[in-house]
């Protein structure tokens, strides 16, 4: 049923769906906006972690005698107590604060650590080595579908193969961490987080705890986080180091910072799960995929994670035989965190990989094997136009060739492809939308903006609702004290936020219709607002600019409130989505070299609020995509249990010389009756699969785990 | 960092009198781009800091009498942007990996060839040996960089210098002051396998300064430098070979190769030069080249790859110079 709330039909929509600039890319070209990190306040004191430098052990002393006569030392407190057991290196074991940044790390090292020595493990790829040093937790069995013997028996043709993917790091640009600044009954935390109005709670919770503080109610704190550096669903709490902070504010009475140090990040901030596996599918003659079998294991640090959907995406359980068994290898690392789609890419890796394989071995084009299957996924007709939009982005037709490319010379070239899926279901959102009588408008909501584009879309909403222009709105977020809305994970953001923005906009425009009215000699039904105007429909000619019309306000201020979820409230968001990307790479095979040529992707989102913000979230996700299917990879050495690589020189990342070109194609005007569908993560999930079978489609053999290094690749072809 | 005493002469001798002949009591600060992550990490703990800036006989880049003298301060940018340095191929295209403008600016050639190693055992804290409990990490641990040739141990780690292959490929010597005076020795002799734990990967002493290189006319040679990169973006190469031959009646009559990444020093293969001495520059002699130069490789657990590049590298460098 049509309510007032609905999104504009497409023939009124002036902004939503187009390209705009990103509302807050001036300040942050011009370095004018305020990160967490920036934050510098007057007399605020600066405080460095001290972290365990073995990866098992139990505390036996804490000593801070030398630390405390350190020149500048201002204070410390302890995370853990002497007793209490580490887990993985770089576990926060105390804070310690100094007047500067220096004289705190000077600090810092002069606290010294004992430990009893307790037996560590660190490695995931070797599941029997692991089972063997007992780390490895019972199998969860899952079984679907038809009977998978008889299934298997029926297969026509059949790959059995050994695929995953190892550990990488979430390595926020700006890194975890907080100013706090605590006087009198006020904390206000400058924090960077993903879930601005969900840290009061977990920070007053936290310091509550501790006898020595007593209550702490969480409306005392305030959180400011207007702009944020990056978090990938690293970034939900207040952490260790969040409430050390806050403790270090109280002891001194003076504002402090705690952020991460780049090693700290790494190791202990990030975490996405390793997932490798033994996986055997089978398909008829034709194609029809009939079997698919899994047994994966993989680590997500000492307290395990959850298993990878799987099979992905090709799943339909009436259809398709499926058997899947999972294994935990508790290991002395940090512990795994959400990673932009969790579980999914890993599942993408396991599934698509296989599946090409399987195309490869039944001679098939893997563009027609992954369209014919794909009545076995949830949106057969999504994936089918998808997989052939793509493929006309990547030129598939004309550049497609048989397994191993046999042109000349040593770089060979391939392409590859892979499907995902993701919810994106929005999340819970208020807002409160003002307008002024000097016809200013701002929408104020407790969410965040972690670079994605929240400001520009929200002003996209409230001045398609309003008709006014973009520069015309003031976006107020990134504040725990406005109305509360959702944590920014699990692409929940954009579906709960463009929602309760436009309730809480029509509900203000109608106020405003009804002052308006009366004026123009009018009923307010007969009033719209557009082009800068509010006039009636059935006589153009009674017309007040918004301004005009906000003058009628007199000293008034109209606030309108809109939420999420909203029964009465239109159809405004849905949550599922497709999408497919397919890689074009070059492989030097003297060197094991891969280079991108070009990345293709293809994403159905429902309705586009912003094209060019949701563009970029695709362009993002690809380029990190780049990162941990070609160098990203988190090393660790059994004899010391220590991330070897904790830093930007082997812990590697692409630059701009390395990711290709990239092509985004948002699905629009299609499935915009859904409405809002988040973006964040669906993107994410492919990439790695895809280069994966674009390099296998490059050098004739599946090189088996990922990141595609030199080595592996080599390797691959050597045992080939 | 551990609090230090910052001095910076006018006088290279100066600046030697005021360094510790013992090891790690003082350090030599040229541009800094990888002394003071050192120190920031407390890798490295000098209590004095003799920086080389204000010394002006250290700053030039000079080509004279049709030889390159490249002084210890002379930046990698000033180097690779200089006309004197125009004609030693091989040289700029072994600098043309460092793609960082700050590094370029800051970053000395002298400070390039001095780097210490990025073992990632050594830069978490292990030492030169990476020691743990008495015995080296390095071979059952993560050694997919470490080396493959001129690794018996105790030393594992590679040389990461981009520019000392190229360097001595091109037969360069340096100049070397200390507090009693100067001496001057072939570039490849300021490099040696560390046998234990007191020893460093250079022959300095600890208070003697490199003031300047000197690099011979390139006349007659064809030179080529070949980098394995993975990637782009600012990163030390996997593998690096830098080639030197000089043809009569159109066979190679001197060859020099020197590989870069496969050892702890920068490691010249005198299998590769034989293998290409008396041949016609082609396919052929770049294959053998290759092949010769890892003979003797004795890959770790984990570095078999590093073999291949070492011998693509070999390969491709000397296709470079036909
Ligand atoms: C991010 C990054 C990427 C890099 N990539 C590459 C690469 O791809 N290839 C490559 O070859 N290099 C690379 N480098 C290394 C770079 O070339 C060196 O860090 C730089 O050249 C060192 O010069 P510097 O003047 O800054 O040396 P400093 O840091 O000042 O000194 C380095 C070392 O040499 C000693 N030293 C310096 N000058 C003298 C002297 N005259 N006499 C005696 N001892 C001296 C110092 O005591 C110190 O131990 C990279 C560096 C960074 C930071």
């Amino acid at each position: 049923m049509a309510t007032k709330y609905d999104w504009p039909a497409a023939e009124d929509r002036s902004l939503i769906g187009k390209r705009h600039n990103r509302v807050d890319g001036p300040a942050k070209a011009r370095g004018a906006a305020k990160y967490s990190y920036d934050r510098n306040l007057d007399g605020m004191l600066v405080a460095r972690l001290v972290t365990s430098p073995v990866p098992h052990g139990r505390i036996i002393s804490i000593d801070t005698s030398v630390a405390e006569k350190v020149e500048g030392y201002k204070g410390h407190v302890n995370i853990m107590n002497v007793g209490d057991e580490v887990q993985w290196v770089g576990t926060e074991v105390l804070a310690i604060c100094a007047d500067t940044e220096e004289h705190a790390r000077d600090a810092a090292a002069a606290v010294n650590l004992h430990f009893e020595i307790l037996p560590h493990w660190v490695k995931d790829e070797d599941v029997k080595k692991a089972g063997e040093a007992n780390r490895v937790q019972p199998a969860k069995d899952d079984t679907k579908g038809p009977d998978f013997a008889a299934a298997w028996d029926s297969a026509d043709e059949t790959v059995e193969g050994y695929y995953g993917l190892g550990i990488i790091t979430h390595c926020c640009l700006e890194p975890h961490g907080q100013v706090v600044d605590w006087t009198g009954d006020d904390i206000k935390v400058y924090a960077s987080t993903q879930a601005v109005a969900r840290i009061p709670a977990d920070l007053a919770r936290g310091l509550s705890r501790d006898e020595s503080i007593g209550t702490v109610e969480a409306d005392s704190v305030e959180v400011i986080t207007p702009y944020m550096g990056g978090g990938f669903g690293s970034k939900f709490n207040i952490d260790t180091w969040g409430i050390a902070c806050a403790k270090l504010s109280k002891k001194t009475g003076r504002p402090v910072k705690l952020m991460l140090d780049r090693d700290e990040e790494l190791m202990v901030a990030g975490g996405r799960p390793s997932d490798y596996g033994n996986v055997k599918i089978g398909a008829k003659r034709d194609g029809t995929l009939v079997a698919y079998e899994s047994e994966t294991w993989s680590t997500g640090g000492i307290a395990g994670r959850g298993s990878p959907p799987l099979p992905y995406v090709y799943n339909n359980e009436e259809r398709l035989a499926q058997k899947a068994r999972h294994l935990n290898v508790a290991t002395n690392i940090g512990p795994a965190r959400a990673w932009r789609a969790p579980n999914h890419p890993q599942a993408a890796v396991l599934t698509m990989c296989p599946m090409d394989d399987l195309a490869a071995k039944l001679d098939m084009d893997p563009v027609e094997f992954f369209k014919k299957n794909a009545d076995l996924t949830a949106r057969p007709e999504v994936y089918r136009y998808e997989i052939d939009k793509c493929a006309e982005m990547i030129g598939w037709k004309e550049k497609w060739h048989k397994r191993g490319d046999s042109g000349p010379g040593p770089v060979k070239r391939g392409l590859g492809l892979s499907l995902h899926t993701w919810g994106g279901r929005p999340h819970d959102s208020t807002c409160e939308v003002r307008i002024q009588p000097d016809g200013g408008v701002s929408v104020n909501l407790a969410s965040q903006d972690l670079g994605v584009g929240t400001y520009t879309t929200l002003s996209v909403v409230a001045a398609e609702t309003l008709g006014l222009q973009i520069p015309d709105v003031k976006i107020n977020i990134g504040n725990s004290k406005l109305p509360i809305s959702g944590a920014s994970g699990g692409s929940t953001t954009v579906g709960g936020t463009s929602a309760s923005t436009r309730r809480a906009t029509v509900n203000a425009l109608e106020e405003l219709k009804g002052v308006v009215a009366g004026s123009l000699g009018v009923g307010a039904d007969d009033l719209v607002a557009k082009d800068g105007k509010v006039f009636a429909k059935s006589d153009p000619s009674k017309s007040l600019s918004w301004a005009d019309a906000c003058r009628k306000l007199g000293n008034r201020t109209i606030t309108g409130q809109g939420k999420q979820p909203d029964r009465d409230g239109g159809k405004l968001n849905d949550s599922g989505v497709g999408g497919v990307q397919m890689a074009d790479v070059s492989v030097d095979v003297e060197t094991g070299v891969v280079s991108i040529n070009k990345l293709a992707a293809v994403q159905d989102v429902g309705l586009v609020l912003c094209l060019e913000q949701s563009e970029s979230q695709v362009y993002g996700a690809m380029i990190q995509g780049v990162a941990w299917a070609l160098y990203e990879e988190s090393i660790y050495d059994q004899a010391t249990g220590k991330m070897l690589n904790p830093d930007m020189e082997f812990y590697k990342l692409p630059g701009a010389g390395d990711i290709g070109e990239m092509e985004v194609h948002m699905v629009q005007n299609k499935y915009d009756d859904r409405g809002v569908i988040g973006i964040g993560e669906p993107p994410a999930i492919s990439p790695g699969a895809a280069i994966s079978n674009a390099v296998a489609n490059a050098i004739g053999v599946r090189v088996p785990t990922l990141p595609l290094t030199p080595d592996r690749v080599l390797a691959a072809l050597a045992s080939a | 960092m551990q609090n230090f005493e910052y001095i910076a002469p006018t006088e290279t001798i100066t600046a030697a009198q005021a360094l510790s002949p013992h090891d790690g009591v003082t350090a030599v600060l040229a541009g800094g781009t990888d002394l003071l992550s050192l120190m920031k990490e407390r890798i490295e703990t000098p209590t004095r800091v003799v920086s080389l800036r204000n010394i002006r006989a250290l700053r030039g880049v000079h080509g004279t009498g049709g030889a390159l003298r490249i002084g210890a301060m002379a930046s990698v940018e000033g180097v690779l942007g200089s006309s004197g340095a125009s004609s030693y191929k091989s040289l700029l295209q072994a600098g043309r990996g460092i793609t960082a403008p700050q590094v370029r600016a800051m970053g000395t050639v002298v400070g390039d060839l001095l780097q210490r190693p990025r073992c990632w055992y050594y830069r978490n804290g292990y030492g030169l040996l990476a020691m743990h409990e008495g015995k080296s990490l390095v071979p059952n641990g993560e050694n997919r960089y470490h080396a493959i040739l001129g690794n018996k141990g105790p030393a594992y780690f590679v040389n990461a210098s981009s520019f000392a292959p190229a360097l001595i490929s091109l037969g360069a010597s340096v100049t070397v002051a200390g507090p009693e005076g100067e001496r001057e020795m072939p570039l490849a002799d300021l490099f040696r396998i560390p046998a234990s734990e007191s020893e460093r990967e250079n022959t300095l002493m600890p208070n003697e300064i490199v003031t300047e290189i000197m690099v011979p006319s390139a006349s007659g040679w064809r030179t080529a430098t070949y980098e394995v990169r993975q990637r782009q973006l600012l990163d030390w190469p996997l593998v690096t070979a830098s080639v030197a031959v000089r043809l009569r009646g159109g066979k190679i009559a001197d060859a020099r190769v020197v590989m870069g990444h496969v050892a702890p020093i920068p490691w010249r293969s005198s299998e590769a030069e034989t293998a290409l001495k008396g041949q016609a520059l082609g396919e052929s002699a770049g294959e053998a080249a290759g092949k010769a130069a890892v003979a003797a490789a004795t890959p770790l657990s984990q570095n078999q790859a590093k073999v291949q590049l070492a011998s693509v590298a070999v390969k491709r460098a000397v296709a470079m110079v036909a």
